[in-house]
């Protein structure tokens, strides 16, 4: 019982399924994450009170857990099947071409930007969980003021673009993952692969150009 | 359609390899005079024939039916598996296809479960040691029966078909980055599990076969593609998928 379990989850297929179904959880949690942050085109107010709102509820604890295991099956997963297909070919070719029929660059950059994300999340938790922490009161309850950090942060060029770059690598991403997580389940139609690769491909600008309006916005704020 | 240029000079960057244990080098030779409508594989023999008279001991690759349907013949040209013509295999590539003055760089197909013989010759085996693992029916299906007594949907016995032209030449895993054999088994497995001949033993099927696989030190599928673009008799990655899913019921059903 223990081996067959044992030698499911490390098959090559079930790795590989487990990769999908982690990313397409990470998809959900960057959708609502972005919709979430959309409360700061209301203003200060909004954004801090639902910052608050959904940190002073214990049950993000176990929220956060459960997105930090997540993350670290998608992460782990990713560094063994990388190791791996590594191994499966000591001797590099001289000379690799594309078919051009096949691959196209996100699936081919996936490890790459991949790594560009994990970069990025590091910073990121760095710059605002962990980040300054000012204080303002609405209506007499003292919250923090995170609509403060992040218009200061994105004061800086430098941050917005590097922001941008970031959530453009993790749209490339997506873009890929998104489907690829379908076809490794083992879903794969003609009467569905059209509407599965067009929603891969959606969500990813969507999720981009959502994430990169932020910075720009704040930028745009001057500061202030 | 005739080709007006009347013979070619080619540059080849050939891989050599004494044997297994060889590290083997990358060898510039010219070759002069080479018909456009010779074959890929006649161009080479054509070298040999030079290589023979030199004295010198001509390049080992891998050949057999030359007309697309045995799987033997192989090669990684110009980096593609088979070159670059889609649904195509070596012996089938004509030299029409390139230019006078070419340089065209030929390798082994790589993967550490296709270990290099002698120069273009790669053993192959772990294929074979894959269908072992059961690509095969075992149940005694008796003597020829009527048509039409076993009912098999048109769909299905069309993408049994389409699976079974799988000439098992390893294309797949050459051309894949991660030197996966998913498309090569995928094929093998979608092609008994469609046709109820195959069905009985369905589940023990795929566990086995992708369990020999993953022993034999195959990578792991990344959905690129590569494998389909570059399959000589057009696989699809459909198979893949359901290979995949195939795969997950049968491990939750199991009873291991
Ligand atoms: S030699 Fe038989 S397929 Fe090419």
């Amino acid at each position: 019982m223990v081996s067959h379990f044992k030698k499911v989850l490390t098959s090559s297929i079930v790795k590989k399924q487990l990769m999908g179904v982690t990313g397409l959880l990470l998809c959900g949690f960057l959708l609502s994450h972005m919709l979430g942050n959309c409360l700061m085109y209301l203003g200060p107010e909004a954004f801090n009170t639902y910052a608050y709102t959904l940190t002073s509820n214990k049950l993000i604890y176990v929220a956060e857990a459960g997105l930090l295991a997540i993350f670290f099956t998608h992460l782990g997963l990713a560094i063994r099947l990388t190791i791996e297909n590594n191994i499966a070919r000591p001797v590099k070719y001289y000379m690799k071409q594309n078919s051009g029929r096949g691959s196209n660059f996100a699936s081919s950059t996936m490890p790459y930007t991949g790594l560009i994300v994990l970069i990025f999340i590091v910073l990121h938790l760095i710059n605002f969980k962990y980040g300054p922490y000012y204080t303002q009161a609405y209506n007499n309850v003292e919250m923090r003021d995170l609509y403060r950090v992040m218009i200061e942060h994105f004061a800086s060029p430098l941050n917005v673009l590097w922001y941008i770059f970031a959530v453009l690598s993790l749209g490339i991403h997506v873009s890929h993952g998104f489907w690829s997580a379908f076809q490794s389940i083992g879903f794969n139609h003609p009467k569905y692969n059209c509407i599965l690769k067009c929603t891969s491909k959606a969500f990813a600008i969507f999720i981009t150009l959502g994430f990169s309006a932020m910075p720009i916005y704040c930028f745009l704020q001057g500061g202030h | 359609m005739r080709n007006n240029t009347v013979s070619m000079n080619l540059n080849l960057k050939i891989w050599r390899q004494k044997d297994g244990k060889d590290k083997g080098f990358i060898e510039d030779y010219r070759l002069d005079g080479v018909s456009p409508d010779m074959s890929f594989l006649e161009m080479l023999d054509m070298l040999n024939e030079t290589l023979i008279r030199e004295g010198k001991d001509p390049v080992a690759f891998d050949h057999d039916c030359r007309e697309g349907i045995c799987g033997m013949c192989s090669l990684m040209i110009n980096g593609q598996s088979h070159g670059p013509e889609a649904e195509t295999t070596t012996c089938q590539l004509h030299m029409r296809k390139f230019k006078n003055g070419d340089t065209i760089v030929i390798e082994p197909f790589r993967a550490k479960a296709f270990p290099v013989l002698k120069d273009l010759i790669v053993d192959r085996s772990a294929f074979d040691e894959i269908i072992a693992a059961g690509g095969y029916v075992s149940v005694n299906t008796g003597n020829a029966q009527d048509a039409n007594t076993l009912p098999i949907s048109k769909i299905n016995a069309e993408l049994s078909m389409d699976a079974a032209a799988c000439i098992g030449c390893g294309a797949c895993v050459a051309s894949c980055k991660n030197a996966s054999a998913m498309l090569f088994v995928s094929a093998k497995v979608s092609q008994l599990s469609l046709l109820p001949q195959g069905q009985i033993e369905a589940e023990a099927r795929v566990q086995s076969m992708v369990n020999k696989m993953d022993e034999l030190g195959f990578g792991n599928c990344t959905n690129e593609a590569e494998c389909e673009a570059s399959c000589p008799k057009g696989i699809d990655i459909s198979n893949i998928a359901r290979m995949n899913r195939e795969y997950l019921t049968a491990s939750v059903k199991s009873q291991e």
